[in-house]
């Protein structure tokens, strides 16, 4: 084991683990959020959307990876694939929660919007969105820390990130690699937590 | 309707505000609802007159709010017609129409996101008025429901106790000038001695306001002492429709049981 390169690294594998879970969120926000926008407003499609994001859930993760693989265009080996069931599995939570938000939104505080004459997209911008942003960022918080963790099983379908080291590592029943990997994926988690948690508060409407 | 709310205004003798615009007329035509196989409205037809306030009064489940809802589009008849100006409500632009409407109900629904001012100032803001004569008729309208503005505009509206909410949701609801203006038992869940007081104000603002108004209410008390005209609803159907002063001569069952409570 070269220890002196150990350090670059890990320094190498965390920035691309970070850019893997990074985009896989904003994927998933782009499309979670107006998704769950959209099921306040369509109550019959909500059985079917929920119920299809909760499958995903609970496919187990490296399952799902392996899934992918034969699935043209978006399957194969790769960041596309890892990307792709990183999405699949982040959306649950922030469409739940949006949808959570925006129905927790007082009756009587969205009937007065209404009879002032606010039109349906000043309802969603001015009071709608802005009270349920708490909820909304809970769930994107709740989406990172998840991903974080599964992103580093998208190493074994050739993803990168944090999980070389650790598949790395149990393949050579090597303690050090293994630590190598999870301890800045854990401490990625931590920050990002920490992170959108301050945010949350910061900009809790009420 | 005073859509646009460029109400010109004068002063009068004493010094209080008159809007220069009379009140909206309302009309209901033959109204019926139903939800499922309820009944929940039977044929209902009267007109409401520019400047009056009309109370509906009736039970819980005698279909006073439906009824009240019907004049801002929030829901519409399944057969007759509202028609308010003299048009239904189905064939008007429903965000004219409700901008030109306050709407107090009783749990307020004060945005709680916003400041004070913003919420009085909401509909003027969704009219694109200036920020300047927002300001200046916020600080008037605050005044005018008896709220220090100094002390209150950058409040947020849970630091507020219930009676100030209301006369805040009040204020919202004459922002910008409305030609009529809805009440869904709006002091309800105040007090004895906090609702006596948004009476007497409500009372003060009918002399110096001639907006059109529509009351609804389960206390009769209530009825008699803020309404023109007494509107009582039972199961859907209108029982009476009278003054204060006939109202307290009917003698027909309905009225009765309203009038026994004023014995107690």
């Amino acid at each position: 084991m070269n220890r002196p390169g150990l350090l670059q690294d890990v320094l190498q594998l965390t920035s691309e683990h970070f850019v893997l879970v990074l985009i896989s969120m904003a994927i998933a926000v782009a499309i979670g959020i107006p998704t769950g926008i959209l099921l306040t407003r369509r109550p019959s499609l909500r059985t079917g959307v929920l119920g299809f994001a909760n499958v995903m859930q609970t496919v187990p993760s490296l399952a799902l990876f392996g899934f992918l693989i034969p699935i043209p265009l978006i399957g194969g080996i790769g960041k596309r694939t890892a990307i792709v069931a990183l999405v699949l599995y982040a959306l649950l939570p922030i469409l739940r929660n949006t949808l959570v938000g925006i129905l927790g939104v007082e009756p009587a505080v969205r009937e007065s919007a209404i009879a002032m004459g606010m039109t349906g997209r000043q309802l969603l911008w001015q009071v709608e969105l802005p009270l349920a942003s708490r909820t909304i960022l809970a769930g994107v918080r709740v989406a990172t820390v998840t991903t974080i963790g599964t992103a580093t099983i998208a190493a074994a379908i050739g993803g990168g990130g944090l999980g070389v080291f650790i598949f790395r590592g149990i393949a050579s029943v090597d303690t050090t690699q293994i630590l190598a990997g999870a301890v800045p994926a854990a401490l990625l988690a931590l920050i990002s937590d920490g992170g959108i948690g301050w945010i949350e508060k910061r900009f809790s409407a009420v | 309707m005073g859509g646009s709310g460029v109400a010109v205004r004068r002063e009068s003798v004493d010094g209080s505000l008159m809007a220069a615009s009379p009140g909206a007329t309302v009309e209901f035509r033959g109204v019926s609802f139903r939800i499922g196989g309820n009944l929940i409205l039977d044929d209902l037809s009267f007109t409401i007159d520019a400047g009056e306030t009309l109370v509906l009064l009736g039970r819980s489940g005698s279909g006073k709010t439906t009824a009240l809802k019907m004049v801002n589009g929030l829901t519409f008849p399944t057969t007759g017609a509202v028609l308010v100006d003299g048009q239904p409500t189905t064939t008007w632009d429903l965000i004219q129409l409700r901008r030109g409407i306050g709407y107090v109900i009783q749990e307020v629904g004060l945005f709680p996101h916003f400041t004070i001012s913003a919420n009085v100032g909401l509909v003027p803001r969704l009219l694109e008025w200036t920020p300047e004569r927002i300001t200046a008729r916020t600080k008037e309208l605050l005044e005018q429901v008896g709220l220090d503005p100094v002390q209150f505009m950058d409040r947020k509206p849970r630091e507020l106790s219930g009676g100030q909410r209301q006369r805040v949701g009040v204020a919202r609801a004459l922002a910008a000038d409305p030609r009529l203006l809805l009440f869904d038992e709006p002091f309800g869940a105040l007090d004895p001695v906090t609702r006596v007081e948004l009476q007497n104000q409500f009372l003060a603002l009918r002399k110096t306001v001639q907006t059109t108004s529509i009351f609804v209410t389960h206390d009769v008390r209530e009825a008699l002492r803020l309404g023109t005209r007494i509107a009582l609803l039972d199961r859907g159907k209108l029982e009476i429709l009278a003054t204060p002063q006939e109202f307290l001569k009917s003698r027909t069952p309905q009225t009765r049981a309203f009038l026994d409570v004023l014995e107690l």
